[in-house]
């Protein structure tokens, strides 16, 4: 083949010389996509023991799954949190990194360090740190609680996100603005919101998805009717192999990729139709 | 008779400078309260639930302030077997990911960087998918009836089933499996940073291809590897999740030892002792970390210069 005696890089090194390199990264990325994607399919097959490929198609998992009021409860549970961690946590994280970027006084640094700790501090410890909180308050079993817990959880991220996108924002715009006569709140929502508004989307997005799969602290707080999606899952994972996991997961799998769609459809297309006025 | 006084302050040009000044401090200190929230959230939901865990970690079962916990954690060997076991898997984790991951990161860096990009996605993809569905993925494939065991005896590789699942070997292919994209994310970048030149040069002046990669590009990549492989390790300590479902109960790390006091024996002080010694080691980790990448990206940047 000519293709394997054609240069592969400047040094002239050949692709047929790299050919065992290009094997093990194949199989390497196959380890890596297989496993997550080969659930699908897997889900569709009518044996207890999910056969690859099904002998027999049948969606009886799907049945099981939606015919379960607990499996229903629990769904709704989670994205009830997951949408409301995205609501709390995306303008409470959106106000913190607009005002430690404006302000640049010497404290930002310090109550940036503050907001990381979230994603520092293992979660076990997090988990166990609010479950013993909310005992006292008596929170525990609660969506608020959930919500509450996961918003936290979800402030470092929408942080990061909104830091770096305000990070490349030409902030004289907003100078601009209020040199005109613009209030700073309106010089923010007319002309820098707009302008970050794919990070913000994203941030929200990955505020749902936080909460949508958090396990641990789900696994001390969340219970009862409140008890979420994957606090079930875990439950069953740990007695046994139930195949209406497979379908499940097939669920969450294309929840997660709708979600995680949501910036490039409506932060691009919306930036694009800026563009054009 | 002087009627008016004119403000002669050396300092301002503008009569109402002082003033002025003071506003913009003001203001930055307003904007600094849009903070107020989150910072609000995150001390009341976790800095004050653990300083109180760090204080019960000091109180013993009669309530008074002792080290018995951390006592206990010293004397009791099953102690010591779950920080070992915590340790070891961490530690083979990131060696494992490290051995597989860098060729990885290696092939997508000589690549173009249309095909690199389009490969990166399968290395986001599962980094984005629930952990709950990966770690059930490895136990569907990995089972003693799964799709593994089936296939080794239908090729003939083994004749019985093999137990591949609820023991340390499956909690290391599951934790491989989620730490690897945060090990090979640094490393890709930072070898993508790499001056082709350099390695240009090392072939003009007669070194052979892997005399150029070993003395070249190996040394200007070992920043990544070092940050990528610092944050699986750090990572891998706290893990629960994965360990509790395909270890199977027989794989006990500091966490799932966490969990345990709190759902079977409510022993928060014991609990809470654990997770003081887990935070202070994620945090040491951390802060050496940080100290050493800093030095090791100056050192780097001077390379490369």
């Amino acid at each position: 083949m000519s293709w394997l005696d054609s240069a592969a890089s400047d040094t002239q090194i050949r692709h047929r010389s790299r050919l065992w390199l290009y094997v093990v990264t194949g199989l390497v990325l196959a380890f890596l996509l297989i496993p997550t994607l080969i659930v699908i399919p897997m889900s569709f097959s009518a044996s207890q023991y999910l056969e690859f490929p099904p002998r027999t198609w049948s969606l009886r998992w799907y049945q099981a799954y939606f015919a379960s009021a607990d499996w229903m409860q629990a769904t709704i549970t989670s994205f009830k949190a997951g949408a409301l961690t995205a609501l709390v946590a995306t303008p409470i994280g959106t106000a913190a990194a607009y005002g430690l970027h404006a302000s640049r006084l010497r404290a930002a640094g310090l109550i940036h360090v503050i907001l990381l700790t979230p994603i520092i501090v293992p979660v076990i410890l997090v988990g166990i740190a609010v479950f013993y909180a909310y005992v006292q308050l008596k929170l525990v079993n609660s969506l608020i609680g959930i919500v509450l817990a996961h918003s936290m959880l979800a402030i470092p991220i929408v942080l990061l996100i909104v830091a770096s996108a305000l990070k490349s924002f030409d902030m004289n715009q907003e100078l601009v603005a209020r040199s005109l006569g613009a209030s700073r709140p309106r010089a923010f929502f007319l002309v820098t919101m707009p302008q970050i508004r794919f990070s913000l989307i994203t941030g929200a997005a990955l505020s749902f998805l936080t909460s949508f799969d958090e396990v641990i602290v789900a696994m001390f707080v969340s219970g009862g009717s409140n008890s979420t999606l994957t606090r079930n899952m875990f439950n069953a994972l740990r007695d046994q192999i139930d195949p209406t996991i497979a379908a499940i997961s097939t669920l969450m799998i294309v929840v997660t990729s709708l979600i995680l769609g949501l910036p490039q459809v409506f932060g691009k297309s919306a930036a694009g139709s800026e563009q054009s006025h | 008779m002087p009627v008016t006084a004119i403000p002669t302050e050396p300092t301002s040009q503008i009569p109402n400078a002082v003033e002025l000044k003071w506003d913009h401090r003001l203001e930055r200190w307003l904007l600094l309260g849009l903070a107020a929230p989150a910072v609000l959230l995150v001390v009341v939901m976790m800095i004050i639930p653990v300083g109180w865990l760090f204080w019960l970690s000091f109180v013993a079962d009669d309530g008074t302030v002792s080290l018995v916990h951390y006592r206990r954690m010293l004397e009791q060997p099953s102690y010591g077997r779950t920080f070992a076991a915590t340790f070891q898997i961490s530690l083979a984790t990131t060696a494992i990911c490290l051995l597989i991951g860098y060729p990885l990161a290696y092939t997508l860096s000589q690549l173009p960087r249309r095909v690199a990009n389009l490969c990166m996605i399968a290395v986001m993809l599962p980094f984005w998918t629930s952990l709950l569905v990966r770690t059930y993925a490895w136990l569907v494939l990995l089972q003693r009836r799964g799709l593994i065991n089936t296939w080794g005896m239908e090729l003939g590789l083994w004749s019985e089933p093999v137990t591949l699942v609820h023991n340390v070997g499956g909690t290391l292919i599951g934790m491989t499996h989620i730490m690897l994209p945060f090990l090979v994310l640094p490393l890709y970048s930072s070898m993508r940073a790499i001056d082709r030149d350099l390695l240009k040069a090392a072939a003009n002046l007669g070194a052979s291809p892997t005399r150029s990669f070993l003395s070249i590009f190996l040394p200007l990549s070992l920043p990544g590897l070092l940050a990528g492989s610092l944050i699986v390790f750090i990572l891998c300590l706290g893990f629960y999740v994965t360990p509790a479902v395909l270890g199977g109960g027989k794989v006990t790390m500091v966490s799932n030892r966490i969990a345990n006091d709190i759902e079977l024996f409510f022993n928060w002080g014991a609990a809470s002792a654990l997770g003081v010694v887990l935070l202070v080691l994620t945090l040491t980790l951390l802060y050496a970390a940080s100290r050493l990448l800093r030095l090791d990206t100056i050192i780097g940047g001077g390379h490369t210069r």
